[in-house]
């Protein structure tokens, strides 16, 4: 993940910004004469006089005052703060939630994950007897009017519960763009020590549930409400199999064709037939962009322009992904190795003012400790521009979760489709057997009474399949509303928050730049005396 | 490259390194340098002349001075070996001749060094005659006889000291020099940290503009996909984003040039200093152990009289000419040490200018640069502005 430091680096930057805050707290004191710069060494927190000695780049020209140093470091009630080492540098209010509904000052969501904590297994039941697994504290904290107006709640939840959501979610809102699970990395969490994967999966389903609450129509679901709000055990059935999925789906329907309390759906021996069809046909489709199996024919072709800009869309959105953090990266080490030569210079300094003989050795000194002193703060420059650039750049790292959710709601609807097309082919072929059993009837003189019960029976098998093929035509048009609104939502979230992102990223270009070549300005006036005006 | 100055009164002596050409195939290749001199001194052969040099030719001007001059820190010269493939590429030729030309002109306006016969040579000698002195006298050479004795002994009685576990003290332990020496060697570490972090950031801001290069692209990419105005602002922010990164290319050269070689540069300095001290100790040490033997000889000198015997003629002149030669090796032995006195104060007062001005446009650089990214990326946001309000 972009821009993350590990333990060893934070230390590492720990001892180098006390070196480097002893020496600009006495530069800040300091004329610039030539009588030797003693280093002492303080006996107040460094850490705390770093505001003071902060250069103010308060030029009128400077277009736009960047966060201070103390606002990027210091943030202590900020659980996304540098020093925790958390991953997750972006809160909620950066990202996915500028959707017209939320953009209302008074909205607001914010869902935080803490506390991973051990608990035993005490249900008997075949999966696991007497193990542990760990919970989740996922704390709420919310003004909005479906949750109650403003409050904060909490629950405990195990992965387990997340999944369970998850499917639930994908069955009730067939054709949305639901932002995709984190994975169970059943690999990962042999393999990686116990508390980073913990902590690698407490910043993945804080990201998720997030995600989810950005989601307009998501977070208004019972699902979802359920998950956050209910105590205890988590009251969403576990999807068992395929089949039942299928059934409380059609059973859902009805309800949402209809309005409240709409007839339910045929479940009698003709309609466990079709719920095996069902099964079958989900199955069939495959979770990609529905390339590999050719059975759907889509005939809408500005559904399948659509689909293909997406692909693009994606492709672009991971390369660019991969430069930014490539980019994140290069500016992190300028900064490092200026830092780095900074504190050689501080040295040096040092080391000819104790060592002086000669007045040139003195004035050398002073004009290496002006070049320190610009090259550390430059260095701070850069790393709080890195920090920010992160924070920017991760929206297209944030996109590229979302292009899931986009595919899965076109795999929705080419599964929906495909329901249709093989009810409506089942039928055709239902209702050639029927004609070919009537045929041969009708040339028995007086009838054959086990060949009318058979045609009783497929004309019965046909109704149900009309039916069927009622309800699946009714919930792939659903889909494809959904898929259709979604998309345009998408569409112009996206751009807003592109447009976000590109703003952010330039100003904060333009005003760390203003800040570090105002510091390198000071720094050549003050060697001015030395300019050669040569070639 | 200077000018002369107008009247001819003023005695003057400069001389450029210029043209660098490429000469010779393959492993054999070289690249051969016009050295311009120009000057009023008598000892030229008039005011301006012009030769071609190559790198093995300053190199024997260097070992000249060297043997000539101890005591003195001969201006170093740029490393003799490169990576292969670098060996020719024009930043590396321009870095060269570039040094090349300093070593030179610090030679011509070293008081002493300056007044060098081996410096006319080089500056005057026609191409042959340079080839040959340089046959002769590169490589083991350029010592002679008597230095490789003076080698041997060094490295014997080093050797029988240590087996014997003889203290003695052949050196100088003034507490003034003392300090240098200690001064020097350190001085060496804290250079070669801050030359190492100087060309690991010429490194860091050519990775820099990499990365902002494949960025634009990358952006100019994802804006195709999308429509307006989004399509366009990633368009023109990946366009920005290569100018940036020429900019960061363009300073990384400078920095290279005109901060991490002067820095080099430094530190070959102190290297070349570490070998005068060098000298000074074996000119010492000498100095020591002549005048050691020659007070034996001069005992023995004594008790052969006493005895009257028939070997006195004999002492006595081999006591004279150790006398003559110990007396030489004091001279020898205050001058390397009359020079280094002139010569440190010199030194420092050459590299404060030095490194000042490479300071100076260091940070002039790194404003240009900053200042130049600033207004390139600021030229954006009024576009940026009028999208978001809109």
């Amino acid at each position: 993940m972009m821009g993350s430091e590990n333990d060893d680096e934070a230390h590492l930057h720990a001892s180098t910004d006390d070196m480097e805050n002893l020496f600009l707290r006495d530069d800040a004191d300091k004329s610039n004469s030539p009588p030797p710069i003693t280093v002492t060494p303080a006996d107040s927190d460094p850490l705390s006089a770093t505001p003071q000695s902060k250069p103010n780049g308060g030029d009128s020209r400077s277009y736009i005052e960047p966060p201070s140093y103390a606002d990027v470091i210091f943030s202590p009630f900020d659980d996304t703060s540098e020093i925790n080492g958390s991953d997750d540098t972006h809160s909620s209010d950066y990202s996915l939630s500028r959707s017209p509904s939320s953009s209302a000052s008074s909205d607001y969501i914010k869902i935080t994950v803490s506390s991973p904590q051990k608990e035993q297994e005490t249900s008997t039941s075949m999966l696991s007897g007497g193990g542990t697994y760990i919970t989740y504290l996922i704390t709420t904290r919310t003004n909005l009017p479906d949750y109650g107006g403003g409050s904060e709640f909490s629950v405990r939840r195990r992965f387990r519960d997340v999944v369970t959501l998850a499917d639930r979610l994908a069955e009730s809102y067939r054709g949305f763009c639901i932002p995709p699970r984190p994975d169970k990395s059943v690999v990962e969490s042999q393999v990686m020590q116990k508390q980073e994967f913990v902590e690698q999966r407490r910043v993945a389903l804080e990201k998720y549930l997030r995600r989810l609450v950005a989601h307009p129509v998501i977070r208004s679901s019972d699902e979802v409400k359920v998950f956050l709000r209910v105590e205890g055990k988590l009251p969403l059935q576990a999807s068992a199999d395929v089949a039942s999925r299928m059934l409380d789906g059609a059973v859902k329907l009805p309800r949402q064709l209809f309005g409240e309390g709409g007839g339910g759906v045929e479940t009698a021996r003709g309609g466990r037939d079709l719920l095996r069809l069902f099964k079958e046909l989900r199955q069939s489709v495959s979770n990609d962009w529905g390339g590999s199996k050719p059975l759907v024919v889509e005939e809408d072709r500005d559904f399948l322009e659509k689909k293909e800009k997406m692909v693009d869309l994606e492709q672009q959105i991971i390369n660019a992904s991969q430069q930014a953090e490539t980019l994140v990266k290069a500016q992190q080490e300028m900064g490092e190795t200026m830092g780095e030569l900074g504190l050689a210079f501080i040295k040096l300094t040092k080391f000819e003012n104790e060592e002086a003989v000669f007045n040139s050795q003195r004035a050398r000194a002073n004009d290496m400790k002006n070049l320190a002193t610009a090259a550390v703060k430059a260095s701070r420059f850069y790393r709080e521009l890195n920090s920010q650039t992160v924070k920017h750049l991760d929206t297209l790292h944030d996109y590229l979760g979302l292009m899931l959710a986009v595919q899965g709601a076109f795999a929705d609807r080419s599964s929906a489709l495909l329901t249709v097309q093989t009810l409506l082919s089942e039928l055709s072929s239902l209702e050639g057997r029927a004609e070919k059993l009537e045929a041969a009837l009708s040339k028995v003189f007086g009838g054959d009474k086990s060949r009318i019960k058979k045609i009783e029976e497929i004309k019965e098998t046909i109704r149900n399949t009309e039916d069927a093929k009622n309800v699946a035509i009714r919930e792939y048009e659903r889909i494809k509303e959904n898929n259709w609104s979604e998309v345009e939502r998408l569409d112009r979230e996206r751009r807003a928050d592109f447009l976000s992102m590109m703003k952010g990223f330039v100003v904060n270009q333009v005003g760390y730049a203003e800040k570090i070549a105002s510091v390198w300005t000071k720094a050549a006036e003050e060697t001015s005396q030395y300019d050669r005006e040569s070639s | 490259m200077q000018s002369p100055r107008s009247p001819s009164s003023q005695p003057y002596l400069s001389a450029s390194v210029t043209d660098p050409v490429k000469l010779g195939n393959g492993v054999q290749a070289y690249i051969s340098y016009r050295v311009i001199t120009k000057t009023n001194l008598p000892e030229y052969q008039g005011p301006e002349k012009i030769v071609i040099r190559r790198y093995s030719d300053f190199v024997w001007l260097r070992d000249r001075l060297l043997d000539k001059y101890k005591g003195v820190f001969v201006p170093p010269l740029p490393e003799k070996s490169a990576v292969e493939k670098f060996r020719f590429s024009a930043e590396f030729i321009e870095m060269r001749r570039a040094a090349l030309d300093i070593f030179v002109n610090r030679i011509a306006s070293h008081p002493e060094l300056q007044q060098s016969e081996d410096l006319r040579t080089f500056l005057q000698a026609d191409e042959e005659t340079m080839e040959r002195f340089r046959f002769q006298e590169t490589g083991i050479f350029n010592k002679k006889p008597a230095d490789f004795m003076q080698m041997f002994r060094d490295v014997q009685s080093k050797v029988s000291d240590a087996v014997l576990g003889k203290e003695k003290p052949v050196e100088e332990t003034t507490p003034e020099y003392e300090k240098l020496k200690h001064y020097i060697f350190e001085l060496e570490n804290h250079l070669a940290e801050a030359q190492k972090h100087a060309y690991r950031l010429v490194k860091r801001h050519r990775e820099l503009g990499q990365s902002l290069l494949d960025f634009g692209k990358a952006v100019k990419l994802l804006g195709a996909c999308e429509g307006e105005p989004t399509g366009k602002l990633f368009s023109d922010l990946g366009t920005k984003s290569e100018l940036v990164s020429i900019k960061l290319q363009k300073e990384a050269q400078q920095v290279l040039m005109n901060f991490e070689e002067p820095l080099k540069d430094y530190v070959r300095y102190v290297q070349s200093i570490k070998a005068t001290i060098a000298e000074r100790a074996t000119a010492f040490k000498q100095h020591c152990e002549l005048a050691e033997t020659t007070k034996l000889k001069e005992i023995n000198l004594d008790k052969l009289m006493l005895t009257r015997s028939d070997k006195v003629g004999e002492a006595e002149i081999e006591y004279r000419e150790m006398k003559a030669e110990s007396e030489e090796a004091t001279i020898r032995f205050e001058r390397i040490v009359k020079r280094m006195n002139e010569e440190i104060v010199r030194f420092q007062e050459q590299k404060t200018e030095e490194m000042g001005v490479a300071f100076h446009q260091f940070a002039k650089g790194q404003a240009r640069l900053a200042n130049g990214i600033a207004d390139a990326w600021r030229a954006l946001l009024p576009k940026l502005e009028a999208a978001s309000s809109a």
